[in-house]
């Protein structure tokens, strides 16, 4: 196995494992610590795929911004440690059914897409060529998500300051 | 590339490493005598009153959904900086637009008041406001 | 791009195909190890001289002598005099400290805290540039790392707070958390108007456009736009290494140690010498990006070898370093509103006209 595998592997485990400290931890700074790792394992994944800005922008965007507004949140609610976070094992058959019927479409999604097989084996830097798509082909999306932003942070500010 | 990530992530696991080096390190060598005094909260000394978890302002998160919008503006930014030389007065006043819906948001928000932090209120302190007279005079009758 | 140093001769895009070789992987990693080595204790080296630094440079300007005590008994060290063995005095007493976690704290995450606090502040090192050939890692996106690993480190700084269960340590460390991402917007702006002026995102790039000489450095040009940027990031960047005037998660007379309260010992060494670290980190950050890092000011006078080089930049870094420690012992603390008030309503609209000046320079000018 080449040493590529190999480190794709381990990160893909990184991933894989902390995924599931974060869904079933009952402490939910665990659970944050367990995403953390997780946002680490995915922009380890990118790097390997030789999406270096995208790497970064993982851990900036995610790491820094998400998941501190998720601490903050657990944080300004009181009593956090005593609550437990799993609520009554009730309406089991019809969970079962939906979580069965999601698999087997992601199951049938994933083996009918067209897959890039092969690994990149040219790792040429990402970010001028991102900046001048922005610019030429994929204006529109860009100057859509400016206006996106506004709108969250004018809807994000107006709901927080109700509270 | 992937040779400067691999080095990036080496030093990670060495930062780790000596950290983890240092207080085995530690551990060994320390003394090690936990009384309950030792163990509990530290309060400046009284003891610890109140639940640990208080309630926090709205403030911290709001400033922080704040900061996430602006931090996603910055990453659409960088690349626009890198090739900027190289392409010209289009894609500045594209970038400019961008900038401006944004400076837009910013503006709401500091004129809604959102990135206003609660200002100490002052309140004189009754008891000390005035100086009694026998003090001012200056003789200090026992 | 300079090719780092201890790559040798492999050629290591082919890392990708390589099958099982070994012996080339390892050596490669063997470098790695040893760059990380060397760069862990040079930085703890660079940790300790500023502390010491800290506690001479304060006491000289409080008209007093500061740590003098301590000189070693060895003769020809003891003659240095000035209590300069005092730091390391220090560290072996924390080392003998005893470890005392609260009863009422969360372990796992009380011990995870300084490791990701630490490890974050020391990946970031990787990139930097002491020389044409001294770069760990030259990465191509190296600036924007820089960037994202301080967002590792509030993650830290949160975690510490909420582990010590105590209401002192969660309220410095939301504090301090709040402090330095307001502070973050600012400072990542700032920086747009260096790579707008070179280009590239990588920092060997950045300073191989200011070599020649001390009229090409960033913080000159484009005047007076990049100085307004330089002075941007400058106070952006004593707000996140919670320094004063910005030191409210660390005052001491207010909230006793902030998010460190309830740490003693090897722990508590390992988030003052992350702190300090981060402190060299971002002097030698400050100098790379607008003071021209490991050039001459002469052009190629005294440019040569990689010695002066390292001097070069070395003295560039303690400059900034000197004066970030000057302001500490200066000026009073800064209130927590008046905090937010200067980095979202005085340094964010002040970077954005850096940022639109230099643009509008470089489009009509050039």
């Amino acid at each position: 196995m080449a040493l590529f595998d190999f480190i794709f592997y381990g990160f893909a485990a990184l991933t894989v494992a902390s995924a599931g400290v974060m869904v079933f931890s009952k402490n939910v700074v665990y659970s944050a610590v367990g995403l953390l790792f997780t946002f680490f394992g995915v922009a380890g994944i990118y790097v390997l795929l030789a999406a270096d800005f995208v790497a970064i922008v993982q851990i900036l965007i995610y790491v820094g911004g998400i998941l501190v507004l998720l601490l903050f949140g657990v944080m300004l609610s009181q009593k956090v440690a005593g609550v437990e976070l799993r609520t009554g094992t009730m309406n089991v058959v019809p969970a079962a059914l939906v979580v069965l019927g999601v698999f087997v479409v992601l199951f049938r999604v994933i083996t009918n897409s067209a897959w890039a097989v092969q690994a990149p084996t040219e790792f040429e830097p990402t970010t001028a060529t991102l900046g001048t798509l922005l610019m030429t082909d994929y204006l529109i999306p860009f100057e859509i998500a400016s206006v996106l932003l506004l709108g969250a942070l004018i809807g994000a500010a107006f709901i927080a300051r109700k509270n | 590339m992937l040779y400067n990530f691999a080095t990036v992530f080496v030093f990670i696991v060495f930062g780790a490493l000596f950290v983890g080096i240092n207080l085995t390190l530690s551990r060994l060598i320390q003394t090690r005598n936990p009384i309950p005094v030792k163990l509990s909260t530290y309060e400046c000394g009284e003891l610890p009153e109140g639940s640990s978890w208080i309630r926090f302002n709205i403030r911290f998160y709001v400033v922080a959904l704040i900061f996430l919008i602006f931090e996603v503006e910055i990453v659409f930014l960088f690349p626009w900086a890198v090739v900027f030389k190289k392409l010209g007065m289009f894609a500045f006043a594209e970038m400019m637009i961008f900038v401006f819906i944004l400076i837009v948001g910013l503006a709401y928000v500091w004129v809604k008041g959102d990135l206003e932090w609660e200002k100490p209120r002052i309140v004189p302190d009754q008891r000390y406001a005035t100086v009694p007279q026998e003090a001012e005079a200056g003789e200090l009758v026992a | 791009m300079p090719t780092p140093v201890f790559s040798a001769n492999l050629t290591l895009t082919n890392l990708v195909t390589s099958v099982n070789n070994l012996s080339e992987t390892f050596t490669s990693f063997l470098f790695m190890a040893l760059g990380a080595i060397i760069i862990t204790g040079l930085a703890a080296v660079l940790a300790l001289i500023g502390v010491y630094l800290e506690r001479k440079i304060s006491a000289h300007m409080q008209d007093r002598v500061g740590p003098m005590e301590v000189n070693t008994e060895i003769p020809l060290l003891k003659k240095i005099g000035h209590g300069w063995a005092q730091t390391l005095a220090d560290a072996v007493k924390l080392l003998l400290k005893e470890d005392i976690v609260p009863d009422a704290a969360d372990k796992r995450l009380h011990l995870l805290a300084p490791f990701i606090v630490f490890a974050a502040t020391l990946a970031a090192f990787a990139v930097l540039p002491f020389g044409k050939n001294l770069i760990i890692s030259d990465l191509n996106v190296g600036l924007f790392y820089i960037v994202a690993i301080s967002s590792f480190v509030v993650i830290g700084i949160i975690l510490a707070g909420w582990s010590s269960n105590n209401k002192w340590s969660l309220f410095g460390a939301m504090r301090s958390a709040a402090q330095i991402v307001s502070f973050e917007i600012p400072a990542s702006l700032a920086l747009l108007v260096v790579i707008m002026a070179v280009g590239s995102l990588n920092l060997g790039d950045i300073v191989a456009f200011q070599t020649g000489g001390i009229h090409k450095w960033l913080i000159f040009q484009y005047f007076p736009f990049n100085l307004l940027a330089f002075l941007i990031f400058f106070i952006a960047s004593l707000a996140e290494l919670n320094r004063a005037p910005f030191d409210i998660p660390e005052a001491e007379s207010e909230i006793i140690a902030g998010f460190h309260t309830e740490y003693s010992g090897m722990k508590f060494a390992m988030f003052f010498l992350a702190e300090y670290a981060n402190m060299f980190l971002v002097g030698v950050v400050i100098s790379t990006l607008f003071l021209g890092g490991w050039s001459s000011p002469f052009g190629s006078f005294l440019n040569g070898s990689a010695f002066f080089q390292v001097f070069w930049i070395a003295l560039k870094a303690f400059a900034v370093i000197f004066v970030q420690m000057w302001l500490r012992w200066t000026l009073p603390r800064v209130r927590v509103d008046q905090l937010m008030y200067t980095s979202w309503k005085v340094l964010t609209p002040f970077a954005f006209v850096a940022m639109f000046g230099v643009g509008l320079w470089m489009v009509l000018l050039k």
